[in-house]
């Protein structure tokens, strides 16, 4: 059932570098979201609503968290938002989101950049049995890693220029992690190259591995068919759509470009 | 009389119980919204463009972000007419609404396989994209001229005697005349506009922001285009015309049904709302209420200066 209304912001943070982080109460929507799910945005004086993945869900507490990047004028007018002010959300959407196995199974967890926040309610399912490799550009664009760590997951952080933890990619990272271990699934979202890579790996590896995918979107819904990717879908070349088929893929059913 | 009746619309021999439609290639086949509301709130529904044959579409990025609108280059993604006809029109034929299947074709024997195919189901009305301008091969191509719009409606004219209703581009000198080449080869309604053809580049990149380069402009920026055109060909012709471009609003609905619209579809405004067709309805609902008129009696009533 998805829902579309306009629901309170109960506490908003600018956490890094042009990165907003809203938690939003929404029991309705709260109680029905998957991890691996996304909510779907009006930005005042926009057409189209910004997609944005689920970052954090309390069922309790009947609360979703979001983060996002402050890319353009429709994240900026959405990052001017206050708390207590309304936000219009269509939610939650996604038709396949991350595939949790049994808490005690061995996941590897990996985030690039904006990538990194639907990655947090993985590492929360799993807990200590969880490796997170966080990926950023820089020491300015670092979030959420007391969070990761709080899940008792081990995190590993990455940064390309090396200005806050190992300097490298995170595909580096996880190379040397599945020489020593087999993990049994592999969860990624981040950059395109990267999860292109990621997957090669895994499938090298002979390891499960599940990509949440990014394109731009029109419904949210499946209705407008504009979200394709590239899929194989019984053996034949199928453009796939993020917003219902996903956002997450079995990473061997994408053809990366 | 019940509120509800004020709003009903005789179209082509078919009785809508609201004018308003969710346009075709906005609205899939109506199982995803059908999570929002029943579809029985709808007057009708114009189904996803549907070819002979599977279609995978252009490749993304399909969608980008316009003023007031977007442009779209989807290229007729769907699964086939035969897939609609087994798995999507039964499913449709349950929910007490419209069902109006969208066809486009590459040639001219492509639409009359698929219409020829249509004639046999209980589906409500047909209607011919011949406007699609996201297509290399046909679509388009028969709308842009008096000949060619009168070459199809003709075709599928000769094999269905279901409602046919041509959906025309407003990517052509006159609209009104390629109404009328319609009209003249039995068509039993127009619907305008599809989209207007524009490009958006990223001047980051250099490269076009659709990977077709060109799409179909739709949304609000288009709105005072469709009106003029809706009013245009409604004066030229004698069936009923179907209006889009850019409806977003039950003021917009009321504004395209002075134009001479008898039904409204929208399209790009569900993109933003969902809920549009149903806040819509009610809008006119209220309209003619406080009125205390049938919502017909609006139809092509502006008062030119």
């Amino acid at each position: 059932m998805y829902r579309q209304g306009a629901y309170p912001i109960i506490s908003k943070n600018i956490i890094a570098a042009n990165t907003c982080d809203l938690t939003i109460l929404c029991p309705d929507i709260a109680a029905a979201a998957q991890c691996g799910q996304f909510m779907n945005i009006k930005a005042e004086g926009f057409m189209l609503r910004r997609p944005i993945s689920i970052c954090g869900i309390d069922r309790e507490k009947g609360t979703l968290r979001i983060i996002f990047e402050i890319r353009g004028k429709g994240t900026k007018a959405l990052s001017a938002l206050s708390e207590g002010e309304l936000i219009d959300i269509v939610a939650p959407l996604g038709g396949r989101g991350f595939t949790l196995l049994d808490k005690s199974a061995k996941a590897v967890i990996i985030g690039g950049g904006i990538g990194n926040p639907p990655m947090l309610p993985i590492a929360e399912h799993y807990g200590k049995n969880a490796v997170v490799i966080s990926g950023f550009r820089s020491a300015s664009a670092v979030i959420l890693q007391k969070d990761l760590a709080g899940t008792g997951a081990r995190v590993i952080l990455c940064t390309d220029d090396g200005t806050a933890g190992r300097k490298g990619f995170v595909t580096d990272a996880l190379s040397e992690l599945i020489c020593n271990e087999t993990p049994d699934i592999i969860y990624a979202c981040g950059p395109s190259v990267m999860l292109k890579r990621i997957a090669a790996q895994a499938a090298e590896a002979g390891i499960r591995c599940e990509v949440s995918l990014e394109e731009r979107m029109g419904c949210g819904v499946g209705g407008c068919l504009v979200c394709a990717c590239r899929t194989i879908r019984n053996g034949e070349e199928y453009y796939a759509h993020v917003c219902k088929d996903g956002p997450v893929f079995p990473a061997e059913e994408v053809l990366f470009e | 009389m019940s509120d509800m009746s004020r709003l009903g619309i005789d179209f082509a021999g078919v009785h809508f119980k609201n004018p308003v439609i969710p346009a075709s290639g906005t609205f899939g086949y109506g199982r995803e919204f059908e999570e929002f509301y029943p579809l029985s709130a709808l007057g009708g529904i114009s189904v996803k463009g549907t070819t002979a044959a599977a279609r995978n579409g252009n490749l993304p990025p399909r969608i980008a972000e316009t003023p007031s609108g977007m442009l779209n280059s989807v290229g007729l993604q769907n699964p086939g007419i035969d897939h609609f006809i087994e798995k999507e029109l039964p499913y449709l034929k349950t929910k007490d609404t419209v069902v109006i299947a969208n066809i486009a074709g590459s040639d001219a024997e492509e639409y009359r396989t698929i219409a020829q195919k249509l004639d046999s189901t209980d589906v409500d009305m047909i209607e011919v994209n011949i406007s699609c301008p996201n297509v290399k091969a046909g679509g388009a191509a028969f709308g842009v001229s008096c000949e060619g719009a009168a070459h199809i409606t003709k075709t599928v004219r000769a094999v269905t005697k279901k409602p046919v209703m041509m959906k025309l581009s407003p990517n052509v000198t006159s609209i009104a005349d390629i109404a009328k080449a319609c009209e003249s080869e039995g068509a039993d309604a127009v619907s305008l506009i599809n989209t207007l053809l524009g490009m958006r580049i990223d001047i980051r990149t250099g490269r076009p922001i659709l990977h077709n380069n060109v799409g179909g402009l739709s949304g609000p920026a288009v709105f005072p285009v469709a009106v003029r055109m809706v009013w245009q060909t409604a004066n030229a012709v004698n069936i009923p015309v179907c209006g889009m471009g850019g409806v977003s609003s039950w003021e917009d609905a009321v504004e395209m049904m002075m134009a001479g619209a008898s039904l409204v579809q929208v399209g790009a405004a569900l993109f933003a709302d969902p809920m549009t067709p149903l806040k819509i309805t009610e809008g006119l609902e209220n309209y003619c209420e406080d009125k205390n008129i049938m919502l017909r009696s609006i139809i092509g009533s502006v008062k030119p200066w």
